[in-house]
């Protein structure tokens, strides 16, 4: 998928000084995305793994035209990091953090909902075009190019799908982590509808779990707005109520938010839904 | 991470909600004294994290010192849904005219902080919701605007206040706001708050929800926790950096990611076993850290099998098979093992693991059947 990653994106990692964000600078190097910038304050002027060094992100962009940012930077220090890059005109920023204050989250998404900017994440593993720019924490060898996109609000549960998929001949378009926070920049919806817009994208498979409404409002746009067939999982079921299952996002609240209830509306809807993560590959084999 | 209720009231009266006179007593000499010097009728009520303590006889009436000291005795080490009583509050006996919901929560879908009021006061606001939806009135508030005074009031008419009390009303709801906004709370909720004889306002209950990401900038906060809330091994696995919730089934697992741990459990549920717990490591857990994950999966007496399902990306296998093989020598157990681990340096960690005599697998099924598998001979 073209539309948010691709051989054309120009990437600033901010917080790139650190074990994480070195780390993944050299790996997405590797990978073959174009890491133009790296910005922590206080260190401009300095480089890591071949890449320059800035004070800012606006400094980062005049010099290089970066047009996307991912961010590993502590949680306290992450929303800050967000509204620099908006504020420097980044047009697609993805944040890895976990740990983000609900509160802050809630401020920093209805700030960027009056800017162009496009946020993925936070508490996501960022989103990857196989063979042409992986953005984020996933391991590139284990996707292939190919017709299905893939969005998740998990990591390794994305990586155990994909790699199923991989195994069967089946690449992705883009896989993309929308993360496990509560409030996120980018949820099921968004995505949906570029994976529609997508040429290359023939069918799409969505990962949910417990916790909010996003799955259920997505079976209701997948009903009225899509063509493009869509398999599900819902990860989650056994999941007790009232109990953060690891991500902040993944709590039944009030009886609200059960695997049961994401899963009946995907059903209504004709999406799917497969009993286990392998599964899923085998129901989108079939499609094919 | 949850507060009491005198807590959270305590946390309310200095945003200037009016909450009744009273104090905490541990035992019942303390209730008595406590009772003396409120010089009225007063409400023991027994302070545990979890709801439905009146039902179970946890909140009772008290006409003098000696009653209070009676019933006290009572509640102090009683055991509400499983939590022993520490503390009771006694507070002040109200003389309740009507009772009114007020609370604010995170509306997800709305990306918003809602505040919601009902006359429906002194139930479950959840019960409300299903049976006459039409009784709650919620505003959205703004993010950087705050909660206007017209919000405030378009929830008392909502309610049909009486008219006196509007601005009284008002200022609770901005107090109550700015409790849940300075603490960084996910929930602050007054029910009741009442209109009493005397036709003033007064908070009788609360209850508060603190965000967990938050507490790194509320020390004072986060002392406030309550060691009754988790079980020993899920506080041992807080201190370790791993997240854990105990469950009731027999097969104990340890997966790297909570979307792939909740698929994990699911899945030996659907192969015919209960899973025993949540158990993520996180990304790239060194030796140390799994060797932690495992003493506390095996120190919960149902399991019968561990399942480690574990997909590496930034984990390695080796390191992660390098932890439990260090686990088992410190907490040698006859539970079978069945290890399924993929990803970076999988040859490496299946090696080390075989020469373990563990039962390897190479897809989730399978690993989940054979777990499945194993567990049932163990019972036998």
């Amino acid at each position: 998928m073209s539309i948010l990653v691709n051989k054309d994106t120009r990437l600033i990692v901010q917080g790139i000084t650190g074990r994480e964000g070195e780390f993944h600078t050299r790996q997405m190097v590797d990978y073959g995305t174009n890491v133009v910038a790296g910005v922590t304050p206080g260190k401009g002027g300095g480089w890591v793994a071949g890449i320059p060094v800035f004070d800012t992100v606006q400094e980062a962009v005049h010099a290089t035209e970066a047009n996307a940012s991912i961010i590993y930077v502590p949680a306290r220090f992450a929303p800050d990091a967000i509204l620099e890059a908006a504020d420097a005109g980044i047009e697609l920023v993805v944040c890895i953090t976990e740990g983000i204050p609900v509160l802050d989250m809630i401020k920093v998404r209805a700030w960027l909902d009056c800017l162009p900017t496009r946020l993925i994440g936070p508490n996501c593993p960022g989103l990857i075009t196989p063979g042409e720019a992986k953005v984020g924490i996933m391991p590139g060898h284990i996707h292939t190019p190919g017709p299905v996109g893939v969005v998740s609000r998990s990591g390794t549960l994305t990586y155990e799908v994909v790699y199923a998929l991989t195994q069967k001949g089946l690449g992705q378009s883009t896989a993309i982590g929308i993360g496990g926070d509560p409030i996120n920049g980018t949820d099921f919806i968004d995505v949906l509808r570029l994976f529609e817009e997508d040429r290359q994208t023939e069918q799409v498979v969505l990962i949910g779990e417990i916790g909010g409404t996003d799955e259920q409002r997505a079976a209701d746009f997948i009903a009225h707005n899509m063509s493009k067939r869509v398999t599900a999982f819902i990860a989650g079921q056994t999941a007790p109520p009232g109990k953060r299952m690891g991500h902040a996002g993944a709590i039944i609240e009030g009886g609200e938010g059960t695997a049961a209830e994401k899963i009946a509306a995907f059903e209504a809807v004709g999406v799917q839904v497969a009993r286990h993560p392998e599964e899923i590959a085998e129901l989108v084999q079939r499609q094919v | 991470m949850k507060l009491h209720e005198y807590q959270s009231k305590q946390l309310f009266a200095r945003y200037g909600v009016p909450i009744p006179k009273g104090d905490i007593a541990t035992t019942p000499e303390q209730a008595r004294q406590i009772a003396a010097r409120l010089d009225s009728r007063v409400v023991v009520k027994a302070q545990v994290l979890v709801g439905g303590r009146g039902k179970a006889g946890g909140i009772r009436l008290a006409d003098d010192p000696d009653e209070a000291e009676q019933i006290a005795r009572q509640i102090l080490g009683m055991k509400i849904k499983g939590l022993p009583v520490r503390k009771v509050l006694l507070d002040e006996a109200a003389d309740i005219e009507t009772e009114i919901y007020l609370g604010i929560v995170i509306d997800r879908a709305q990306r918003r902080a809602v505040m919601m009021a009902s006359a429906e006061g002194g139930v479950e606001i959840e019960e409300v919701a299903r049976v006459t939806p039409e009784r709650i009135f919620k505003i959205t508030i703004d993010p950087f605007l705050g909660l206007q005074p017209y919000q405030g009031r378009s929830l008392a008419f909502g309610i049909g206040l009486p008219k006196q009390l509007l601005s009284s009303f008002v200022k609770i709801a901005q107090g109550l706001y700015r409790a849940f906004l300075e603490c960084d709370a996910s929930l602050a909720e007054i029910n009741p708050l009442v209109v009493t004889e005397e036709g003033q306002l007064l908070a009788v209950d609360g209850k508060m929800l603190l965000d967990d990401n938050a507490l790194f900038r509320h020390f004072e906060l986060a002392e406030m926790r309550d060691a009754d809330e988790e079980t020993p091994e899920e506080q041992e696995a807080r201190r370790h950096g791993l997240s854990y919730v105990k469950l009731g089934g027999e097969i104990g697992c340890m997966v790297n990611g909570a979307g792939l741990a909740m698929a994990t459990m699911d899945i030996t549920k659907l192969y015919g076993g209960e899973p025993a717990n949540f158990l993520d490591i996180g990304g790239g857990a060194q030796a140390e850290k799994v060797a932690a994950a495992l003493r506390i999966i095996l120190s919960d007496p149902n399991v019968r099998a561990v399942l480690f399902n574990i997909f590496g990306g930034i984990t390695r296998c080796d390191e992660v098979a390098r932890g439990i093989l260090a686990a088992l020598e410190e907490v040698p157990t006859e539970v079978p093992m069945v290890a399924r681990l993929v990803g970076t340096n999988e040859q490496e960690g299946r090696r080390l693991l075989a020469a373990a005599d563990m039962i390897t697998a190479t897809t989730l099924a399978e690993a989940a059947q054979k777990a499945v598998a194993a567990a049932q001979t163990t019972r036998t």
